[in-house]
């Protein structure tokens, strides 16, 4: 954490004083835009090359037309006309691509709650009531531990927890607080949404206790000491300094969430539609064109999600 | 191979040194009889893109042993085996896929067909191949993509499969089953005998079937003739109408809950079987088969109905030629040889040609796994695990009573797309 603020705190690329060294005087001279540009290079470069141009083909070819087994490099509507099918004749009952959004947003939304909320307060701990550096890292990468065995046995390790004859439902019928096994507790929204929060829970920890470590100790001290409770503090001090990296977060959580469709298959016995779902199955049946215009469409509505958070905070600003 | 499994136990060692000094030897004796350049010298490798089902270790090393090719496994789900034979052709030499993907991958041209006069046991692969009967003569179902429909080419770089024998054949068969449901005897407690079954009520919240849309709706269709509802001219091949039929009945299903999970992967089936998720379910035979070693009770349940068969065989990629599809040939003759074959009986496939796969399996262990026979012996798996105590008898018996009892074969529909479209509905319902 301490590493990731120093980089920021470095002065700006072209104000790098000259030590006197002659390398030293001849960098000085470039231009200091120049050296920016080149600063920002090489990430500019691997962004162009292994996103933007991609993203550009995938919108062409969400254009094209296909067969079972190729693309017809044609302009062709039918991936976003076959996505939409229905929406209108169906009302009022809602489309096939209507219900899965429905279902995604609500999965995004609970997810992002619980986190967000989870997450807060694990950095709050982190930032206010530890007060060694060595345990405030070593506590930080515990939230780690999810991401150390593969997505699939993390998966097939919920069912001996969570199944019908799992851990959780034998310790219930047994305390006689039950008599039949929960059958929600597995291969239900209730399990999507845990395993995600249980995954996803980091990547909030991690920005906000980022932007809570960094606010200045003397501003709450300063608060304390103008009377305010403590609940005054962290609703007008706090959280306000925390804001960036609640909203980063809250990015990080929600593009992940919106595009998942591996956790949500396994966690919802494969029963529950998710936007990425709908990619999935249309690239396995090869048709490309039809699996782009979804991915499209699942760009456009993310985007719009993280352009309406951006208004909120001013990130740019923020920092 | 029994007998080189125990010798493994004793010292692995050796026998790999002993594998890869006659690997060398090979490779040194063709340098002298083939190819008088130095590149012959080099290893044979063949890349092999395939699924997992024939991809054991044990076969490319005795490959390597027996002909000096090495064979490097490229391993992907069936979907993703297809789609890389569309996009990167040249990403492997030697295909192994099943019959139904043909309809896409043949007009692609990305794959090239292979030559029957070169394939030493050709006439000796079973008939069930080649003519859609049992060596006993019974007629087996040709619903769906049934081999027989696909296994010739008019020509050599035809795109168009031929009514009638040719030389020029898609792929070479290798492996097959015939699938049904897997149910937990223990469980369930009476017997199954019908399709209709995975969708009683009675199986509430512990029902699943496969969740690749093309097979799943194959399993909903026998569902639906079982119960009566509908008849269909080809479950393989449904129309529109026909569908919309078997997506209704199965979103009904899915709205009461009857289905615990649908599963793609092997182990997947394995877990929500043996940890009771599910108690019926449309399964693999060595998926039971590994849920019995477990200690857990699991029966591959013959139905009245049949079974839903599926089918795969080897090609090469277009891009494959000289030496390197000499190698290929080499390298499907010594599959076809026997010990593949046996190996693959053992774990309770079926091997193309049963000829040579009988001449290395023990009698009792033939009498076993093709014959219907309770097991004289104690029957091992090809790694020398136990999976069956003597006494027992094969689920569904015989190869000419399971093989013949096939109703239909796994397949892409011409309505293909319209029935993905309708998956994805009956995902957000």
């Amino acid at each position: 954490m301490d590493t990731s603020e120093d980089i920021l705190q470095q002065a700006p690329p072209g104000l790098i004083p000259g030590s006197g060294t002659a390398r030293a005087a001849k960098v000085t001279r470039l231009s200091p835009s120049f050296i920016s540009w080149l600063q920002a290079g090489p990430m500019m470069l691997v962004f162009l090359a292994f996103f933007l141009i991609p993203l550009v083909f995938v919108v062409i070819v969400s254009f094209w037309d296909y067969n079972e087994y190729q693309l017809l490099p044609a302009f062709s509507g039918r991936g976003y006309t076959d996505t939409f099918e229905g929406c209108i004749a169906q009302l009022p009952d809602l489309c096939t691509i209507g219900k899965t959004y429905l279902m995604t947003l609500k999965l995004c939304f609970l997810v992002w709650a619980l986190t967000l909320f989870i997450g807060f307060w694990v950095a709050y701990f982190l930032a206010f009531h530890i007060k060694s550096k060595t345990w405030q890292m070593g506590l930080s990468l515990l939230c780690t531990i999810p991401f150390w065995t593969s997505n699939v046995i993390r998966m097939i390790a919920w069912i001996p927890l969570l199944g019908r004859n799992g851990l959780v439902n034998s310790g219930l019928v047994k305390t006689g607080l039950i008599n039949h096994p929960l059958e929600w507790l597995l291969f239900s929204e209730f399990s999507v949404v845990l395993a995600l929060v249980h995954l996803f829970t980091f990547f909030m920890v991690v920005p906000i206790f980022n932007s809570m470590v960094r606010i200045d100790k003397s501003l709450i001290e300063a608060a304390y000491d103008a009377g305010a409770t403590g609940f005054q503090t962290l609703v007008n001090v706090i959280i306000p300094l925390a804001k960036p990296g609640i909203v980063i977060g809250s990015i990080f959580v929600i593009t992940i969430v919106m595009g998942d469709f591996i956790t949500i298959g396994v966690m919802g016995g494969q029963q529950i539609a998710a936007a990425g779902k709908i990619i999935e199955t249309r690239v396995n049946a090869l048709q490309f064109p039809a699996a782009a215009a979804n991915a499209v469409i699942l760009l456009a509505i993310t985007f719009l999600i993280i352009t309406m958070m951006s208004r909120i905070v001013d990130i740019k600003k923020e920092l | 191979m029994t007998e080189t499994t125990k010798k493994t136990g004793v010292s692995r060692r050796t026998l790999l040194k002993s594998t890869a000094g006659l690997a060398g030897l090979a490779a040194g004796s063709g340098a002298i009889t083939g190819f008088p350049y130095v590149k012959s010298a080099e290893t044979k490798v063949l890349r092999y893109l395939g699924t997992a089902v024939n991809e054991g270790d044990d076969i490319s090393k005795q490959c390597l042993k027996d002909t000096g090719i090495k064979i490097e496994y490229i391993t992907a789900t069936t979907d993703d085996v297809t789609k890389r034979v569309m996009t990167q052709p040249n990403s492997f030499d030697v295909l192994d896929t099943e019959y139904f993907s043909l309809k896409k991958l043949v007009p692609s041209g990305n794959i090239l067909a292979l030559d029957a006069r070169k394939i030493k046991e050709f006439d000796n692969i079973t008939p069930v191949f080649t003519k859609g009967e049992t060596p006993g003569g019974k007629k087996i179902g040709g619903q769906g993509t049934a081999p027989w429909k696909v296994l010739y080419l008019e020509g050599k770089d035809s795109k168009k499969f031929a009514t009638s024998a040719t030389e020029f054949v898609t792929l070479i068969p290798t492996v097959y089953n015939a699938d049904t449901l897997g149910i937990r005897p223990d469980l369930i407690k009476r017997p199954i005998s019908t399709w209709a079954e995975l969708l009683n009520p009675e199986f509430k919240g512990k029902a699943s079937i496969l969740n690749i849309p093309s097979i799943g709706i194959m399993d909903a269709a026998m569902v639906v003739e079982a119960t009566g509802k509908y008849k269909y001219a080809d479950k393989g091949n449904m129309t529109k109408e026909e569908i919309d039929l078997t997506m209704k009945v199965m979103t009904e299903a899915k709205k009461a809950g009857q289905f615990r999970a649908f599963w793609k992967d092997f182990n997947e089936s394995v877990n929500l079987m043996a940890s009771g998720e599910t108690v019926i379910q449309s399964m693999w035979s060595p998926a039971v088969t590994k849920v019995r070693s477990m200690g857990i009770p699991c029966t591959f349940q013959p139905l009245k109905e049949g079974y839903r068969s599926w089918a795969s065989g080897f090609c090469v990629s277009k891009g494959v030629s000289g030496a390197k599809l000499e190698w290929a040939y080499e390298f499907v003759n010594w599959f076809l040889s026997g010990y593949a074959g046996a190996y693959l009986n053992r774990q309770g496939y079926y091997s193309a040609v049963l000829s040579t796969a009988k001449a290395h399996m023990e009698p009792y262990e033939w009498a076993y796994w093709m014959e219907g026979k309770p097991a004289e012996k104690d029957i091992k798996a090809p790694d020398g695990s136990l999976l069956e105590k003597a006494g027992a008898v094969r689920d569904g018996g015989s190869y000419e009573d399971r093989m013949g009892g096939v109703a239909c074969w796994n397949a892409v529909m011409d309505e293909n797309d319209y029935m993905v479209r309708k998956w994805n509905e009956f995902i957000a319902a």
